[in-house]
């Protein structure tokens, strides 16, 4: 019997592994169109390489980055030319086969934290770029930690049936002359190397992005990613305008601060082409054209009286800790930054967002100069957070109240690692 | 005088300490108190004496001995964190030959102190310590000449040992009961000699700072810590910014608030007061809430530095010099310029005053308590003896702060309630929205150097509005703009060469054979500001040290050696060299995006030498730089504290580099935009360097230099420096930000 | 009522429970040592311990600490009998102005409690929300170095040898 099972293992890892592509010499970075380098690096900007694949203070691309999934923990790989850590010895056909079908060049299958089911969209002169971009880095010698997964799935052959159970067979989008070459060119790097989908999506029981909800909200790193469809929070229109403004500087003035895994993201395209910006702000503006907000804007009252009422250990607990910059009159309300009532946490239909920001802070996204909070997960406990929290909802957010605040807050904090 | 020897007396070793009169005391190179910043400073009337003792002649305006021998020291500076407290007492207890413990250091204070100007520009060891130095000497031998006639010898048989005077067979006298007939208020004499080197006990050696450990423990040790009977909490209204107004504030609404107990107005200065804090802190946010508008002109738009720039000047050429020599080969010419800067004490600008019986007194952190107390008679209508300014210590001091206008707004409020003392700070946004900021400077530098690789010819234009708006008349205060009383601010001025304004720093050391250097001050002031650390220093030390890097560049010279090939001043070349040495920088890593640079100033031309090191590595996707190594060495004359003038050096160039490398106050039409620490971010301890040494090159027995201010320019420069070596990119504009060297990277 | 353990002592304070810790322990107790330094929770002058965890006292209201344990730095020793943390930066003599030190005690002492090796990188993130204008960091960082070795523990990485 288990004899029979390791001669089907055998087979399906035979079955399951691809070829690998030869080891070349690392190409002179002097061979590659200088031209072609600088796209691709503004290209890595949109793809948001840089976040998976370095650690705060190390080297750029070359990894380490722990990357926190459900089955356990992956480390973003090297992907500086090194030839023994990096992909210094990978041919463009092994990168491009690596961005498009998930597999190292080797032969084995990389794990779908890396979002090949979108990058796989990536043009070949785009991929060749980013190609050129990344062969031309400094190579870094520098093996990322091992990866630390549940059984079976440290064992890389299962990826194969992932892949055949989980990964879409798309073919390219068909063109819409009709919505603008900008639409066009946001689609394009939104759908594919921008993989925004990839958090803003829901995802199914093996994890795989669920196409047919595309955009209806997702989960990333333990905060919420907010939908892009027509079922968007948000409270004030998301106009290409606004979305530009928030891209590019980790800021709308009508809307708030990005945070958590957002931050990251805006720190790059800040850096991108404005352009490429543009054309993701007008794409994603389109996706949701049909939120409520881009029907008519609500008025937003404050409760303030209301909530206190329902809430006084909230209400208390935000007049000490929070009035000191939120409550109008506060200076950064005088300064001009968003008030917590156009923000999307607290319109949402959970409180995730609102609670991570409280535990975590917030650094600032884009400039040095830009929002910032302390975190209080040293600071209040989590009964006094889900208190907190429910007073804001009361007295500026919109929808029913949130249930179970308290266990919101004990798993943001599980999922937080704190 | 006469009956005293002029002779040395060999005398024995041991604690034997012998009286003999020189020539003339230790001269010390004099200036106007506080490096030209201050007014109204005291005039000199006795030129003759160093030091501060030159204006305050008399010894017991700096010395008295108590009955019980114990040694109270009266200086008119201020521990400003600086440490200079300690280092006071050093230098009294060796001239006194006291122990440490037994001498008392009283500082700025109107009521008893004498009047040395402001506590700035990196003088008070050369002036206080200079003149406390001469006045502790001269009390030593007065007491001895006492006791020499007490027991009948001659004054140079006789020596001191911890607070008694000895003859050599044996008898001894107190200086508590020699004292008790000797009146100290006579007038220094030049001639007395400073104790031998050989013989100090704490100049030179590391004394444990003593206002350190109540700091670290809780004890009181601030004015924002000063607590009294009845005392009332106050908080200052005015729009979110230096420029703005309220446009219609409601004080009955204040007055109305929970906790609030009076609303004091006077004119249109407001302030609220109350028992407790946390009810002000609350009422706060209602003058948030309340309508406000700019009241001067707009700020324009773009850049300000352009602006300053661009804006009509009084140009002075303060050197001319033109010597035949080699024509220029190669030429390089270059902008270089820094923004606003902001001081950002950590804690915001507070006071306390008490006005009782017609007399008001202020416990203070500004750096100057005779000119705050003259503008307050102004203000005030008040005699300036009946006023009284101490000082306690505030929060870091850098510059001319919130201070003194915080401490006219607590002066105000509590003329309202006689009797009760009145506590008033700034809040962080009023601190950030209102303190006068460093001046924004531009430098237009063009050199060349000749076929031997030596400067040919050098000029040097520099751009600048006053370093010093400090108050001497009640128009200077922010208060007093607002009480309705037709107060306007003093004219802004240059300060005059050799200390220098905009100009401080702007002739370099080096040998130039044919040089113009230019002030080009801009009176106009579009933006508050004043004094900031090192005044011009900090701009001009890295104009001319980066152009030199340039020079040495096409010169194809090492950094080092091409600053050795134009110095004459040996110190300038013990201290280059004995850095070089002990930083290796013959023997660079060379590593990509890792590189090393240089800076080197004399402060003002006449304080410390100072030679700053850095090595960074710089990460090229991000531009973001990583200090590796910050060294310095330091020649500070005749060193007091070597462990307080390390904690000086170092603190500045941790300083420098958060200027240099991360600071900038921006505007809109209407207002700075920095309110708090998230919209002027400084240096975090995630960018503090890696390691960093402080090398001191002593000189006893030669004259106390500042040093206080000596390594900002120096780090400055060895910061763009290193950057440039390690990526191949000059920045000259600063602040040098991770931004700044990634978009240049990405333009090669 | 907020009843709470300050420096191991039982308090019941009296008051708004909204009111910042800040301002009970400076006004209503004259504990000197947390600073107000900004009032928003950026600069850290305000930090004390609370149940061992660094936090900063300006945005902590009294209803947060009911049945908490409070120690600021007054608790850790006194200038005559300094704690050991206290008495690494007497030793370094890490301080200019001083004025954001007691802080910056409060959080060494924190660290040093929850991870007695620390990595420098560690070390300097653990301090990285306090800020210093005088720009005495290199020898804050010293202090910290040296009370890790002083209090049985030691930096696994010191960027300086530890005195």
């Amino acid at each position: 019997m288990a004899l029979a099972l390791v001669a089907v293992l055998a087979i399906f890892a035979l079955w399951a592994r691809a070829p690998t592509i030869a080891a070349i010499e690392r190409p002179d970075p002097a061979s590659f169109d200088r031209s072609e380098v600088v796209r691709g690096a503004a290209l890595a900007r949109i793809g948001n390489c840089a976040s998976c694949h370095s650690v705060a203070g190390g080297r750029v691309y070359a990894g380490g980055t722990p990357i926190e999934t459900p089955f356990g923990t992956i480390f973003g790989s090297n992907i500086t030319p090194d030839p023994e850590t990096g992909i210094g010895a990978w041919s463009y056909e092994a990168f491009a086969r690596s961005m498009r079908e998930g597999v190292g060049r080797d032969g084995s299958h990389l794990y779908p934290a890396f979002p090949y089911d979108r990058l796989r969209h990536t043009s070949d002169a785009d991929l060749r770029a980013l190609y050129a971009f990344l062969m031309t880095r400094d190579a870094v010698r520098a093996e990322p930690p091992a990866n630390a997964l549940i059984p079976p799935l440290g064992w890389r052959p299962v990826l194969a049936g992932w892949k055949l159970l989980a990964l879409p067979r798309t073919g390219p989008q068909a063109p819409q002359p009709q919505l603008g070459a900008l639409w066009e060119r946001g689609r394009y790097l939104g759908e594919g190397l921008a993989h925004c989908a990839s958090c803003h999506s829901p995802r199914g029981l093996l994890q795989q992005e669920v196409r047919e909800q595309a955009y209806a909200g997702g989960w990333s790193d333990g905060w919420y990613a907010p939908p892009l469809d027509a079922s968007s929070p948000a409270v004030r229109e998301w106009t290409a305008e606004r979305l530009y403004a928030y891209l590019r500087t980790g800021l709308s003035t009508a809307h708030a601060a990005a945070a958590g895994p957002m931050g990251p993201v805006t720190h790059n395209l800040a850096r991108a082409p404005e352009r490429d910006v543009r054309a993701l702000a007008t794409y994603y503006a389109w996706t949701m054209r049909e939120a409520r907000a881009a029907r008519s804007e609500p008025v937003l009252p404050d409760r303030g009286a209301v909530a206190a009422r329902a809430h006084p250990a909230g209400a208390a607990l935000f007049r000490g800790a929070c009035a000191a910059c939120h409550e109008p009159g506060a200076p950064m309300m005088v300064a001009g930054r968003p008030d917590l009532r156009l923000g999307s946490p607290l319109h949402q239909d959970n409180p995730r967002d609102t609670v991570q920001i409280i535990l975590q802070g917030l650094e600032p996204p884009v400039e040095p100069n830009g929002p910032y909070m302390p975190a209080y997960a040293d600071t209040l406990t989590d009964t006094q957070i889900a208190a907190v929290t429910a007073y804001m909802r009361a007295r500026w957010g919109s929808g029913p109240e949130w249930g179970d605040l308290e266990k919101a807050v004990a798993d943001a904090r599980a999922e937080s690692g704190e | 005088m006469s009956g005293i020897a002029r002779r040395d007396v060999l005398g024995g070793g041991g604690l034997v300490v012998l009286f003999a009169l020189a020539g003339t005391g230790i001269a010390q190179e004099g200036g106007t108190s506080g490096g030209g910043e201050g007014t109204g400073a005291p005039p000199e009337v006795a030129p003759g004496l160093p030091g501060s003792l030159a204006e305050f002649p008399h010894l017991d305006a700096w010395i008295r001995i108590a009955p019980d021998g114990a040694a109270t020291v009266f200086t008119g500076k201020a521990e400003l964190g600086q440490g200079i407290g300690t280092a006071l007492l050093q230098i009294a207890a060796d001239e006194l030959d006291l122990p440490l413990e037994r001498v008392k250091l009283i500082t700025a204070d109107t009521g008893r102190t004498p009047d040395e100007g402001i506590t700035s520009g990196s003088q008070s060891l050369q002036n206080s310590g200079t003149a406390i130095a001469n006045a502790a000497a001269n009390v030593r031998y007065l007491l001895a000449e006492r006791a020499a006639r007490l027991f009948g010898v001659a004054v140079d048989t006789l020596s001191t040992v911890n607070g008694f005077v000895r003859a050599r067979d044996g008898r001894q006298a107190s200086y508590g009961e020699l004292a008790a007939s000797l009146s100290l208020h006579v007038e220094a004499r030049p001639d007395v000699r400073r104790k031998r080197v050989a013989a100090r006990d704490h100049i030179g050696r590391d004394r444990p700072r003593r206002d350190i450990p109540p700091k670290l423990t809780g004890a009181a040790a601030y004015v924002h810590d000063m607590t009294m009977p009845g005392m009332l909490h106050a908080r200052v209204i005015r729009g979110p910014a230096e420029g703005t107004r309220l446009t219609a504030p409601d004080f009955d609404a204040i007055a109305r608030l929970p906790g609030i107990e009076r609303v004091v107005r006077v004119g249109d200065f407001a302030a609220m007061l109350g028992p407790r804090e946390w009810p002000l802190v609350q009422a706060m946010l209602a003058v948030g809430r309340m309508p406000w508008t700019r009241s001067e002109a707009p700020l324009p738009q773009g850049d300000l530095r352009d602006m300053i720039r661009a804006l009509s000047t009084e140009p002075d050429v303060i050197l001319m010099r033109d010597t035949v020599t080699l024509p220029s080969v190669r030429r390089v010419t270059a902008r270089y310029d820094r923004p606003y800067l902001m001081h950002g004490a950590i804690g915001p600008s507070c006071a306390v005053a008490l006005w009782q019986d017609g007399e008001l007194t202020v416990w203070t952190h500004s750096q100057g308590v005779y000119p705050l107390r003259n503008a307050l008679a102004e203000l005030l209508d008040l005699p300036p003896e009946r006023i009284r300014c101490i000082h306690r210590e505030g929060a870091g001091c850098y510059g001319h702060n919130g201070a003194d206008d915080v401490a006219t707004d607590a002066a105000l409020a509590a003329r309202a309630v006689p009797g009760r003392p009145v506590k008033l700070m700034w809040t962080r946004e009023q601190e950030h929205g209102w303190e006068p900021l460093g001046p924004a400077m531009v430098t237009e530098l063009s050199a060349g150097v000749d076929a031997n690789g030596r400067i040919a010819e050098w000029t040097h234009a520099v751009w600048s509005n006053t370093h010093s708006t400090r108050p001497s008349q009640a128009g200077d205060l922010l208060a007093g703009l607002e009480v309705g009383r037709g107060f306007a601010p003093s004219p802004p001025r240059a300060i005059p060469q050799p200390n220098g304004g905009g100009d401080r720093n702007a002739i370099p050391l080096y040998t130039l054979p044919r040089a113009t250097i230019t002030s080009m001050f801009v009176p106009q002031m579009p933006v508050r500001v004043s004094a900031l650390r090192g005044l011009g220093a900090h701009m001009n030390v890295f104009a001319i040290e980066s152009m030199i890097d340039e020079l040495a560049a096409v010169a194809k010279s090492d950094p080092v050696e091409f600053r050795l090939r134009h110095l004459e001043d040996p110190r300038a070349i013990e201290v280059i060299r004995t850095l070089a040495d002990r930083f290796g920088w013959a023997r660079p890593k060379r590593e990509r995006w890792r590189g090393q640079g240089f800076g080197f100033a004399r402060y003002k031309n006449s304080g410390a030498y100072c030679a700053v090191a850095i090595e960074v590595r710089i990460e090229p996707e991000t531009g973001a730089t990583t200090v590796l190594r910050a060294d310095a060495a330091v020649d500070a004359g005749e060193t007091v504290s070597p462990d307080g003038l390390r904690n000086q050096i170092e603190g500045g160039i941790v300083q420098s580099i958060s200027w240099t490398a991360h600071e900038e106050v921006r505007f809109d039409a209407a207002r700075r935009t920095a309110f708090d620490w998230s919209s002027y971010p400084i240096l975090r301890f995630d960018a503090v360097p890696l390691q960093m040494a402080v090398h001191v090159v002593d000189r006893p027995g030669q004259p106390f230099l500042g040093a206080g201010e000596a390594s900002q320019g120096p780090a400055a420069a060895a910061f763009a420096n290193a950057i440039a070596r390690a990526t191949g990119q000059r920045l000259r504009s600063m602040p040098l930000t991770a931004e700044r060297v990634r978009l240049a990277l990405a333009a090669r | 009522m907020i009843e709470l353990t300050i420096n191991g002592t039982r308090r019941r304070i009296e008051g708004d429970p909204a009111e910042p810790l800040l301002y009970v322990l400076r006004d209503n107790l004259r504990l000197h040592a947390a600073k107000f330094g900004c009032g928003l929770g950026q600069c850290g002058s305000c930090t004390v311990l609370v149940d061992g965890k660094p936090v900063q006292s300006c945005i902590t209201p009294m209803a947060a600490l009911a049945g908490r344990e409070v120690m600021t730095v007054e608790g850790l020793g006194s200038a005559n009998s300094p704690g050991s943390v206290q008495q690494a930066f007497i030793d370094e003599q890490a301080a200019q102005c001083g004025y954001c030190i007691p802080g910056m005690i409060a959080r060494a002492e924190a660290l040093l409690r929850a991870d007695p090796r620390p990595s420098e990188a560690a070390m300097r993130a653990a301090m990285r929300p306090s800020l210093c204008r005088c720009g005495t960091h290199m020898r804050i960082l010293r202090a910290v170095r040296r009370a890790a070795v002083a209090m049985g523990g030691g930096i696994v990485d010191p960027a300086e040898p530890v005195s």
